[in-house]
């Protein structure tokens, strides 16, 4: 059961039942994005709050599986208080440990280069490369990140 | 049940998957609604087939052609005469899937037949494919859409069937569940349908492969379903449909096969099915749909049915002496209007969790919305973890699921 212990580590289903950060912040001034899975179903609506250039505050809302849940969880944790463009370093970070594992089944063909990932850098959220081994549950890991790009993208187009 | 029971040990042996492990564990397939299993029989007549037959059909004229084409319009034959068609020869098209087959419909009959404004029933338990098809004609045609809705248990609420069905020009509905396992009364809604000039589109995807059909009394004026949810291949499915129906529709798709001359500004249509299947179609497929057929028949689709129900009443009787109140069962109680279908939910723990955990004991199910996201909002969930039962299918099988489950339920508790 090794793969399938690295898939439900403490730390994920820690935050699957105690997740942070939930809930929404009042839009405006925040900003809400959602995101969602058409294959299971699985939903998160982030509300985030950009002031001066730093993910100032964010709200998780929406349900869904404990490796969708728990990533949003962890994810909010990691970029809450982080300048935009630190977020959107780790966002490149996460979905690079996620996608390892895409480059070494060779599904498009050519092998990605892989990222190399700074345990550091990533803290509590390198708990959640166990989820790489389980190619299905890689999209329930990055539907919050996803969202999270996209809302940050959302944003800055607003400002522009 | 005055059948005789199956020889479920004995049948087992007849499916080379179910002799592999899973994680170290033997294999529990409970996905047949998904896709089944193929018997030996299957593949070896697959095999057979391109060792020594493969041609293209309804073109050459030697020998190997000769004899794929028989074989492929033979298929025709023994599907048409596995679910009672009067006339198989001109009644049976082949598509690709059950999906294929309603769209065919939605494409041909119903855009040549339904004007702006015209009402189709449908009910709150179809699969998308019974659905999005006739959406989309909807947005195109200006259709009204009405939805037979469901009552507590998981049936169809037939208290307003008069009402709904007045002025429809066509009724969709699904023989069995995907989601709840009901076995819905077809023929009761077909005499109202008919009643009011309406045709009954059926799918048969779930039903066809685990009860016996016949389309004499089953009241369908067109009836689809997939070759590989009933041990045949993947990648061929079948519309039925009542011969004056076919004769009076336009083609499908077009190109080969499906005309009987092309000029340059002009085309005349083949008579059906070949007015259907355009392109060549599915040959080594429906030479295995056919085997999986002949293996069916053989059992017998009375004794299969019977060795289900009793398996579903196992199953429901045993996960609620086991599991009690933990354990949600969507659809309804046990009875001769469920097939082997067990839709559950576990506690508050995620289909997709349920079913991670449940792979870690070789168990096979399937998790989500089951391609029915209607159903799903009307039942309050976003997914379910489905178990579904075949004729291979045993005790043995639901105690492990259980296990499985109780698992689950220690992980996440």
């Amino acid at each position: 059961m090794g793969d399938f212990d690295d898939l439900y580590r403490e730390i994920i289903l820690d935050h699957y039942r105690s997740p942070r950060n939930r809930g929404e912040l009042e839009s405006p001034p925040a900003h809400r994005v959602e995101g969602f899975n058409p294959l299971c179903g699985d939903e998160v609506v982030i509300s985030l709050l950009v002031e001066d250039g730093k993910l100032a505050d964010l709200k998780i809302a929406g349900s869904g599986c404990s490796i969708s849940q728990s990533s949003a969880s962890l994810m909010s944790s990691a970029v809450k208080g982080k300048s935009v463009d630190e977020v959107h370093q780790l966002i490149h970070t996460f979905k690079g440990m996620m996608s390892i594992h895409e480059a070494h089944l060779g599904k498009d063909g050519e092998a990605e280069e892989p990222v190399a990932i700074d345990p550091n850098e990533l803290g509590e959220l390198a708990a959640l490369q166990g989820v790489v081994k389980f190619p299905v549950r890689i999209k329930c890991a990055t539907l919050s990140w996803n969202a999270l790009a996209q809302g940050l993208d959302e944003v800055a187009a607003e400002a522009s | 049940m005055t059948t005789t029971p199956l020889n479920v040990e004995a049948l087992r042996k007849d499916f080379p998957l179910l002799a592999r492990t899973v994680h170290d564990r033997p294999i529990v397939y409970l996905d047949s609604a998904s896709s089944a299993l193929q018997p030996h029989a299957v593949i070896d007549a697959m095999a057979k087939y391109y060792e020594t037959t493969h041609a293209n059909v309804h073109r050459g004229v030697y020998a190997t052609a000769e004899e794929a084409t028989h074989l492929y319009e033979n298929a025709r034959l023994v599907v048409g005469r596995f679910i009672g068609a009067p006339e198989p020869a001109h009644e049976i098209v082949f598509t690709k899937n059950t999906t294929e087959s309603l769209n065919l419909v939605a494409h041909t009959w119903a855009r040549t037949n339904l004007l702006a404004g015209d009402p189709i029933l449908l009910t709150e338990m179809e699969h998308h494919a019974n659905i999005v098809p006739w959406l989309m004609l909807a947005e195109e045609r200006g259709l009204e859409l009405r939805y037979i809705p469901l009552d507590g248990e998981g049936r169809l609420d037939l208290s307003d069937l008069e009402t709904l069905v007045a002025g429809v020009k066509l009724v969709g509905v699904s023989a069995m569940s995907n989601v709840l396992g009901t076995i819905n009364p077809i023929a009761e809604i077909a005499r109202a349908a008919h009643a009011n000039g309406a045709v009954v589109v059926v799918d048969g995807a779930q039903l066809v492969p685990h009860a016996p059909i016949d389309v004499t009394t089953l009241g369908a004026d067109f009836l689809a379903f997939s070759g590989h949810k009933m041990m045949g291949p993947t990648g061929i499915g079948v519309l039925w449909a009542r011969r004056e129906l076919l004769n009076a529709m336009p083609p499908f798709l077009g190109g080969g096969g499906m005309i009987l001359d092309v000029k340059l500004d002009s085309f005349r249509a083949a008579p059906p099915p070949a007015r259907f299947e355009a392109g060549t179609p599915p040959i080594a497929e429906a030479v295995g749909l056919s085997a999986a057929v002949d293996y069916l028949s053989d059992i017998g689709m009375d004794r299969i049915r019977a060795h289900e129900l009793e398996l579903t009443n196992y199953a429901l009787a045993r996960l609620d002496e086991k599991l009690g109140s933990d354990c949600r069962i969507f659809g309804p109680p046990p009875g001769l209007d469920r097939g082997g279908v067990i839709s559950l939910a576990y506690r508050d723990v995620h289909a997709h969790d349920v079913a991670q955990v449940l792979d870690q004991f070789g168990v096979c199910v399937r998790p989500g919305h089951h391609c029915a996201k209607p159903l799903m909002r009307k039942l309050g969930v976003q997914a379910t973890a489905r178990a579904s039962l075949s004729l291979f299918s045993d005790e043995h099988d639901i105690e492990v699921l259980i296990e499985g489950l109780v698992e689950a339920g220690r992980l996440f508790g």
